[in-house]
């Protein structure tokens, strides 16, 4: 009895296209909105997932300042020194790798052509930290980072935007006013959190220091744990040894944070968990709307079709099948906007995925339980009109004008 | 089942009644708003005849209808069909009853609006479980008795009142039925389409067995019956059929 039902609804559906259609349109919407954001959500966390781990595993981040709500850090604090670098260097025991960095944005020249880019100072171990490498040529040594050597490494972007060339090794850049020699190019790694990776220009930090900033205050430092299950442990190594040496009491403010890339990711998902809990209320009001909607036009159905359900009693059809039939109607109704809702949801997801360059993700389950939501909608909104239909009187029905 | 001496007695060479009233009553209302429209009714159909019940409106011919077309229940009294009590049958067995052995057509014909004369010529058979196919076949040969064969799929507000009686004869005619009941069956036709359902029908009645029960207030549609049983106030004041017997 279902299938040819499922035929007739249709049939019935089509007869008023319009009225079906602006019927459906909460169901759209509930379901849309749900697999959107699930989309979207899902794409943004995965793209920050990316961007966390092409900073390097077990990475930690040394910063100045006093923690202050989420994310803030006051100003005007101490800055670090190359003391504190090699003091978390020798005494923490689970700390592999350190690295002084320090950044600033400067004009970068090379030929008649310039740009501005992101100079970076930093130690050797920094690349190690991040895993990463050159392209051709080679990276700067302690050696050099000792002599505070005027050399740099730069990334492809700086390579191609100032036509440096197919063997850009051993030329001249400038940098503000200083000259270093490349050495190397840095391996591509394409953007990340928005961010083009290889508009970049990197030197020993002891150049940087000296010759682009001009004193030898450390504004960041940057260490890896010796392992993935040690990254507790070297965080709480390096607190201690920079409360001794920041002069930190007992029970004061610390006046730096030691960041874990997994920390963010952590309030990136609790902020999207947030989201998706509000966002899965809104939808539950939109596809209550919407059942209130089939629910709706399904009694004017019934109404209007009296003398059909009289008919189709009189010509032998028991009231189960008319409850069928009408129940059948109103779940095609929220079946067909939830299938609706599932394509415009991705379809508009993957807009915005490509509009805002974050991978576009097809979230399966949340698809899943929305369509079936949909469904589950069109049966609990249409079983009260259906029953209505199937308790008519045949006679009665007949006769109705 | 019922007891065959529960039937009626006949005089033995009288064919078993198919349709048969007893002392049937029904009433609309309660109290004193209460409305009497049938008063006590006996009306045997045997198979194969064509019976016409005509009387003023009101009369009571429209209740009988529903109560022999299973649409309605008697107040009092017994309906009984080929010796059955109807009274007691389940609303799914009444309506498995009306699937089988009757066909209705109705003064306001009653078919699907914008819908292919194939797919409402078929509807009952879906209600039979018929597979689709054999739907479509036996829907193509009712249709081509009512001679509206190549008109399949014109939709119903492509056709004229007349061939759409004929749908709904076709309609009603589809599940090859005992009894066919027509409530006005011309009522809202000309004479002249209004004599083409006559002679349809009487074909029925005659070329194919059916038993025929119309109800009309037309006398020229009722001389098309063989037998006319005339209502008057929730009574018959007149049956050519008992005249007959008699």
């Amino acid at each position: 009895m279902i299938l040819p039902s499922a035929g007739l609804a249709f049939a019935a559906l089509l007869r008023n296209k319009m009225r079906s259609a602006l019927t459906m349109l909460g169901i759209v919407i509930g379901v849309g909105a749900v697999v959107m954001m699930q989309s979207m959500g899902g794409g943004a966390t995965e793209y920050v997932s990316e961007a966390i781990s092409g900073l390097g595993s077990n990475m930690l981040i040394i910063i100045p300042g006093t923690p202050r709500g989420l994310g803030q850090m006051t100003t005007g604090v101490p800055l670090f020194t190359l003391g504190d670098v090699d003091a978390i260097r020798h005494q923490a025991r689970d700390v592999a790798l350190v690295s002084a960095a320090g950044q600033r944005v400067e004009r970068v020249v090379y030929g008649g052509r310039n740009r501005s880019s992101a100079v970076a100072g930093l130690m050797p171990e920094y690349f190690q930290i991040r895993a990463w490498s050159v392209s051709s040529g080679r990276l700067f040594t302690q050696e050099e980072e000792r002599q505070g050597a005027s050399v740099c490494v730069v990334g492809q972007t700086v390579v191609d935007d100032l036509y440096l060339g197919q063997s850009p090794i051993g030329r001249d850049l400038r940098v503000r006013d200083k000259t270093c020699r490349i050495i190397g190019v840095m391996e591509s790694r394409g953007a990340s959190a928005g961010m083009d990776q290889d508009d970049v220009v990197f030197m020993p930090y002891s150049s940087f220091s000296r010759r682009l900033v001009g004193n030898d205050r450390i504004s960041a430092i940057m260490a890896s744990a010796a392992s993935a299950d040690r990254i507790d442990e070297a965080k709480a190594q390096i607190v201690e040894i920079l409360h001794r040496r920041r002069h930190i009491a007992q029970g004061d403010d610390d006046n730096f944070a030691v960041r874990d890339p997994r920390d963010l990711q952590a309030v990136f998902q609790s902020v999207m968990g947030m989201l998706t809990t509000l966002l899965a209320g809104v939808a539950a009001v939109s596809l209550v709307v919407g059942g209130i909607g089939i629910m709706n036009i399904m009694l004017v159905s019934v109404t209007e079709r009296t003398r059909e359900i009289g008919v189709r009693l009189a010509i032998g059809a028991r009231s189960r099948d008319v409850l069928t039939q009408f129940l059948v109607e109103a779940t095609t109704l929220s079946a067909v906007g939830g299938v609706v809702g599932v394509g415009l949801g991705l379809a508009g997801a993957w807009g915005v995925a490509r509009g805002i360059h974050v991978p576009f993700v097809v979230p399966a389950v949340s698809t899943a339980v929305a369509f079936a939501v949909s469904i589950l909608v069109g049966i609990g909104f249409g079983v009260w009109p259906a029953r209505k239909a199937a308790r008519l009187n045949p006679l009665a029905a007949l006769r109705f004008e | 089942m019922g007891s065959p001496t529960s039937r009626p007695a006949g005089d033995g060479s009288a064919p078993a009644p198919l349709l048969s009233l007893r002392g049937v009553t029904k009433t609309y209302g309660e109290g004193d708003a209460a409305v009497r429209a049938l008063d006590g009714i006996d009306l045997d159909v045997v198979p194969g005849e064509f019976v016409a019940i005509t009387g003023p409106s009101g009369s009571g011919k429209s209740t009988a209808m529903s109560i022999f077309g299973c649409l309605d229940l008697p107040t009092g009294g017994e309906y009984r069909i080929e010796g059955i009590p109807v009274q007691d049958l389940s609303g799914d067995v009444l309506a498995a009853l009306r699937n089988a052995r009757f066909g209705f057509v109705f003064q306001q014909f009653n078919l699907l609006a914008r819908t292919p004369a194939l797919e409402n010529v078929a509807m009952p058979l879906v209600y039979a479980g018929v597979g689709t196919r054999e739907r479509a076949r036996r829907a193509r040969e009712a249709l081509s008795v009512v001679g509206l064969a190549g008109r399949e799929q014109a939709r119903t507000n492509q056709l004229s009142g007349g061939e759409q009686q004929r749908v709904a004869i076709a309609r009603a005619i589809v599940n090859a039925p005992e009894i066919v009941l027509a409530d006005e069956p011309t009522g809202n036709l000309d004479s002249k389409k209004g004599a083409e359902i006559m002679k349809l029908l009487t074909a029925l009645n005659r070329d194919h067995g059916i038993t025929v029960l119309m109800v009309t207030h037309d006398a020229t549609c009722a001389a098309y019956a063989r037998r006319q049983v005339v209502f008057r106030d929730g009574c018959i004041v007149r049956d050519d059929g008992k005249e007959a017997a008699s």
